[in-house]
């Protein structure tokens, strides 16, 4: 009826066994982390109070599960119907990413307890952009479980609710693309009231919302083609490459205007002299510059973007530039002041490998099971 | 919707949030009608650490052992279970006090009690509070999820989440006026001050702390001044001593809207550890940019019916199926 069809198969094979010894290993650390509190964990101090649980886990983690969110633009509101056949791999895909996200929010929080008090109305301050975050994170799982419902009920054949639930999807679409604009950009905001902590290649002040939103959009579309090409190779599918180059098209315009407004800013406030001072940051900017320069190179040339291989790699390459944005912001470049450093303890990071190993094996048993991916060959 | 009337509306909502970050931004707070402070005067400090101990007594907090040396108290920086701490200054050979070369000198690091606190600012559970009247800058327990954008919201890393804790929560300095102590609604002053053997930390009104540290810039070096100790509204007494050579900036005075608690040295500021801060504070920046986007959610509220027209229209075709 959909063209949707489970991929079936076995489930447990040797690379779901090596992820779910990783899972566990990273659920053993997590244990520790709520028995004994997050030092015997983390290495957050005094200067670091956010480590990898928060920039990997939920700002990054959040932007690489911005496919559905992309895709809901480019065939929802620019309706450019033929990019169907990607989406519920890719609702799923930020379905998880999200959920993993909203995870990683309540075991990174001191007193998680207490989570519901962000929930209730005589406590919140307008003022905090957390709120924001918070809120509209938590609505948006919940717009992202009801968009991949459908999958779900028709597995169960519950025609009756599918029926009624399609006729109200386009109002659950529609949040589900205001939704991320309004997280996404804030999770950039969060840098501003970070001042001058945050070094100064990265501290663009009010242009944030618009660059983390900017670079969202196009780690959106990148996982797309990073997700299509590996169920692609991973579970032998024919190839979707033809209708993944479009999308090639679009992360090159992205990226173009991110570029203008990253450097239009660095250079109105004066600090292109700190690309070249040689320091850390000044090197982290360039690498990170040329990973968001090497996917515009590459995808120019329509022959390029229809070649498979070069296509992934210029999406794996745009998603490491806007990890990169976010850990050298929030992360790697950091400076709260002498006598502070951090580095991520290896339990710490043993919990985000076990966690995103976990988000792995939930999408292989899913798609095996639920009707996601798309079935036949498309033009 | 054609796409370039959506690159037209994207571009439209892209140039309000650039601009009207500016448009609408706030002002910096002004201080609290009754702001008290404290006046912290590097160069009448010895580095004896009294105030560090009392502060742990007042707050029932643990000293901090180094080597197994019991002495005082050896905090190197503020933690869960330290909220004021001595920190040193040492250059070259570090013989003449108060001497920025070959010299050393004392800072004190606790909460300066911001006028416009960043922690206060970026708090998505209203957790952290400036009390509308005294200024102090308080912590509720009850209230708070632990995300810690306090600790990353603050200019000088005050708030401190007790990581070693399971069920910990933050804490910082609330200049002794926290329910249980309340040693400012009862008349006394900071346990810090009111055991500072020189008066190098000084309880106060911002006010009457302000014109205090001006008058010690005022003077001329070597000029008998007679400083007085505990609280400055009711000093228990004063010594007499020769004025150092001040640097001719009152720390709080203007940084990032200013705080209660004041610091004048001998020594430049940023070799004593303080900050790079500009008059503006960065947390009302984030308040300007934040109210511009969702002032009475009306942005959200107009995108979302535009986005549902639209949607609306493009899954006709197909049911709108997902």
């Amino acid at each position: 009826m959909s063209g949707y069809k489970p991929l079936g198969g076995r489930i447990v094979t040797l690379p779901f066994i090596a992820l779910g010894v990783l899972a566990l290993i990273g659920f053993y650390y997590l244990g520790v982390r709520f028995t004994d509190g997050m030092a015997a964990v983390t290495n957050l101090n005094g200067g670091h109070a956010w480590g990898i649980w928060v920039v990997y886990d939920v700002v990054i983690g959040t932007a690489f599960a911005c496919g559905g969110y992309a895709l809901a633009i480019t065939i929802y509101v620019l309706n450019k119907g033929k990019y169907h056949p990607l989406i519920r791999p890719a609702v799923l895909a930020s379905l998880l990413g999200y959920a993993l996200g909203g995870f990683g929010a309540i075991f990174d929080m001191g007193r998680w307890w207490q989570f519901y008090n962000i929930l209730l109305p005589w406590n919140w301050n307008f003022n905090s952009v957390m709120l924001e975050v918070g809120l509209c994170v938590a609505t948006y799982i919940l717009v992202l479980v009801i968009e991949f419902s459908p999958a779900f009920l028709e597995r169960i054949g519950a025609k009756g609710l599918l029926k009624t639930l399609n006729k109200l999807l386009f109002i659950f679409i529609a949040l589900g693309v205001l939704l991320p604009t309004m997280h996404q950009s804030s999770l950039g905001s969060l840098l501003i009231a970070m001042g001058y902590k945050v070094d100064p290649l990265w501290q663009s002040l009010q242009l944030q919302p618009l660059l983390a939103i900017l670079t969202a959009v196009t780690m959106g579309f990148s996982i797309v083609v990073f997700e299509g090409s590996f169920s692609a190779i991973g579970f032998r599918r024919p190839t979707e490459t033809p209708l993944l180059s479009g999308l090639g098209k679009a992360i090159v315009g992205l990226i173009i205007v991110y570029l203008v407004v990253r450097f239009a800013e660095l250079l109105f406030r004066g600090k292109c002299g700190l690309i070249f001072a040689g320091d850390f940051s000044s090197l982290m900017f360039i690498l990170e510059t040329l990973l968001f320069v090497v996917p515009v190179v590459i995808l120019a040339s329509e022959e390029k973007r229809r070649n498979g291989r070069l296509l992934l790699l210029a999406a794996i390459s745009m998603l490491l530039a806007g990890a990169f944005y976010r850990f050298n912001a929030f992360l790697f470049t950091l400076d709260p002041g002498p006598g502070y450093s951090y580095f991520p303890s290896v339990p710490e990071i043993m919990v985000t490998v076990g966690i995103v190993a976990f988000e792995i094996m939930v999408f292989i048993v899913l798609v095996k099971t639920l009707p996601v991916l798309h079935t036949e060959e498309h033009a | 919707m054609k796409r370039r009337d959506f690159l037209k509306a994207a571009a439209g909502g892209a140039a309000v949030l650039c601009t009207g970050g500016a448009a609408q931004a706030r002002e910096n707070l002004q201080p609290a009608p009754q702001a008290v402070g404290m006046l912290f005067d590097s160069t009448l400090c010895v580095g004896c650490k009294a105030c560090v101990s009392k502060c742990k007594e007042v707050n029932g907090m643990p000293p901090v052992i180094r080597d197994g040396q019991v002495q005082f108290d050896s905090a190197s920086d503020l933690s869960g279970d330290t909220l004021n701490v001595i920190k040193i200054y040492k250059d070259g050979t570090a013989k003449v006090k108060d001497s920025e070369v070959d010299g050393f000198a004392f800072e004190k690091r606790s909460c300066m009690h911001c006028v416009n606190p960043g922690c206060v600012s970026v708090c998505p559970v209203t957790a952290m509070r400036r009390d509308p009247a005294t200024g102090i800058v308080t912590y509720h327990a009850d209230a708070c999820i632990g995300c810690r954008n306090c600790t990353v919201g603050c200019p000088y890393n005050v708030p401190q989440f007790e990581y070693d804790n399971p069920f910990g929560q933050i804490q910082k300095c609330q200049m002794c006026n926290q329910a249980g102590v309340e040693r400012i609604d009862n008349g006394q002053m900071t346990g810090c001050a009111e055991v500072c053997p020189t008066g190098a930390t000084l309880f106060g009104t911002r006010e009457a702390l302000m014109e205090e540290a001006k008058r010690r810039l005022a003077l001329k070096p070597g000029e008998i001044y007679n400083y007085p100790r505990g609280d400055l509204g009711k000093p228990y007494n004063s010594h007499e001593k020769a004025a150092p050579e001040y640097k001719q900036h009152v720390w709080g005075e203007k940084e990032a809207g200013g705080t209660n608690v004041l610091h004048i040295s001998s020594i430049p500021f940023d070799k004593l550890g303080m900050p790079p801060l500009g008059e503006r504070s960065a947390a009302s920046i984030a308040e300007g940019v934040q109210h511009t986007l969702y002032s009475y959610l009306a942005l959200p509220a107009v995108a979302l019916a535009g986005l549902t027209y639209v949607v609306r229209r493009n899954t006709d075709d197909d049911g709108g199926e997902s």
